[in-house]
């Protein structure tokens, strides 16, 4: 125990460098999944079947193929083919935002569906836009349905980027796994993982379950203190909404 | 009240008050179809300006889908609706042909007609003020102070101005519906539709609302079409009730007449099971 630990803290810039390199592929990854999650969210409604049919084909490829594979493809076919050569951190961002874009899709889809047709016909009543119905009326009420599904793919995203030890970026994986060959000390190498990888994960819920917290206050949905410290379940998303449903 | 929140400001068309071109709503051999189930049949019928006109009739037959056909929440099967004049369901195509009204066309005439709604459907995603702002700020372009001083005006005639900061979770279901009403007028609407606005509120919350209804009836010029099951409320207010059952008015008259000596044995049926 003592050789791993005294090697680990005489290599903290390792460490430091290791975890940076982790959160970025998180933050960065999550990033551009936020931002395709709402391009092929939206087009999944669109009324044109060429554009519906784009974004069904798109999210099926990524929910389909092993993000294993999609990195690998990306990191040692993609130069084979193209004559371009990408870096490890950005082949993850692309392969990580790509994957989990594609479910969270399907959670922008779902919860704009979820808003009760009762606020489209109250926008409609009120004369206001396509976009306005959208911007000011569906989106707010859609977007805290759909943050703890996103959380939940944000933490799934970060329990993936060990697999940039696969096209050897140095994240934080690959710099303990360094140590652990260095050392001999598997049980204490990977315990340090499990334990730092856990409180990464913990302190991105208690950061989105803040800001779950603050959307639902903005819908007068208010939650106690205690759910800014509730973890991660795989609730159904609430209906919410002063109103439901209409009338024939 | 000091001010009349339902006074109009600025230039009106003075045109369409003098000259009166004809009826301001007109259903003209409207059909309305799910599938095989015919829910307006060949449905005529006219509502002047400043006119209050109740819909009454057994629940299913319809008398919802009148209104949401003329909010443009639905689209007709068949026929044509009229709104002052233009046709709501139709616009000029090419060579003087009709096409099918589309969104721009439709926005244009949706500016003379509010409505409430049964459930009220309140933003959630904002305070009292700024559900009732939301629209004059952004669909009809008040600046913001304009608009808020409009609103005020409005929670007072609903008898909610200390609610103004409220979040629609906070009231009851009668303040909500008032706060409905008052949205809905804050776009000075020329037709409001009532859709059943009473029937989701607990039986000591309606009086609230219908007295404020009673209120707009009674002292401005708005033109009302209602649907509601409340009797007396459409005694109270209406110029013209019509008595609607399985697609079709069957009869159509004065609320004395209606309440007090129908010509329809269905009318007598429907009275005589709700009064």
């Amino acid at each position: 125990m003592g050789d791993f630990f005294t090697y680990f803290f005489d290599h903290l810039p390792d460490v430091w460098s290791g975890l940076g390199t982790t959160l970025a592929a998180t933050v960065l990854g999550s990033a551009v999944a936020l931002a395709l999650a709402f391009v092929f969210g939206f087009m999944a409604r669109s009324g044109s079947v060429l554009v519906r049919g784009v974004s069904r084909v798109v999210v099926e490829f990524f929910r389909g193929t092993s993000l294993y594979v999609q990195l690998f493809w990306l990191y040692y076919a993609f130069p084979l083919l193209f004559g371009y050569e990408l870096t490890p951190l950005f082949c993850g961002v692309v392969a990580f935002g790509m994957n989990y874009g594609a479910y969270g899709s399907e959670v922008v889809r779902g919860a704009l569906n979820a808003v009760p047709k009762a606020q489209w016909e109250a926008a409609v009543a009120l004369n206001m836009t396509p976009a306005q119905r959208m911007r000011r009326v569906i989106l707010p009420q859609a977007w805290v349905q759909m943050i703890p599904s996103f959380t939940n793919l944000l933490i799934q995203l970060l329990k993936c980027t060990p697999l940039l030890w696969l096209i050897s970026a140095a994240d934080l994986t690959t710099v303990v796994q360094q140590m652990r060959d260095r050392t001999g000390e598997t049980t204490w190498a990977y315990l340090t993982l499990l334990v730092m990888y856990f409180v990464l994960a913990y302190v991105l819920t208690l950061l989105m379950n803040a800001l779950e917290r603050h959307a639902k206050a903005r819908l007068g949905q208010h939650t106690g203190v205690r759910g800014l410290l509730r973890s991660r379940s795989a609730q159904p998303a609430e209906a919410a909404g002063t109103s439901a449903g209409g009338s024939l | 009240m000091a001010t009349d929140p339902l006074q109009k400001t600025g230039p009106e068309p003075s045109v369409a008050d003098t000259a009166a071109p004809g009826h301001l709503v007109v259903f003209d051999q409207v059909v309305k179809r799910y599938g095989d189930h015919v829910v307006l049949d060949h449905l005529g019928f006219t509502v002047d300006r400043g006119q209050h006109v109740t819909l009454i009739g057994p629940s299913g037959s319809g008398k919802t889908t009148i209104l949401r056909l003329l909010m443009t929440l639905e689209q007709v099967s068949d026929g044509v609706i009229m709104v002052d004049g233009q046709s709501l369901t139709h616009m000029p195509g090419p060579n003087g042909s009709l096409r099918p009204a589309n969104e721009k066309h439709q926005r244009e005439i949706r500016k003379k007609i509010g409505m409430v709604f049964q459930q009220f459907n309140l933003f959630p995603n904002m305070n009292v003020l700024q559900n009732i702002t939301e629209a004059p700020v952004n669909v009809l372009g008040l600046d913001r102070a304009e608009a808020e001083e409009r609103a005020r005006d409005l929670l007072q005639l609903v008898g909610l101005e200390e609610k103004a900061t409220a979040h629609p979770t906070q009231l009851s279901g009668g303040q909500q519906q008032r706060v409905a009403i008052a949205r809905a007028l804050a776009m000075r609407p020329e037709i409001l539709l009532l859709d059943e606005v009473t029937s989701a509120l607990d039986p000591e919350l309606v009086h609230g609302v219908l007295d404020v209804l009673r209120d707009i009836a009674h002292t401005t010029d708005i033109t009302l079409l209602c649907v509601t099951h409340e009797m007396n409320f459409a005694r109270d207010i209406s110029d013209r009730v019509m008595m609607f059952d399985k697609g079709k008015v069957i009869e159509s008259g004065t609320p004395e007449k209606i309440f007090g000596d129908p010509d329809h044995e269905r009318t007598r049926e429907f009275l005589g099971a709700v009064l």
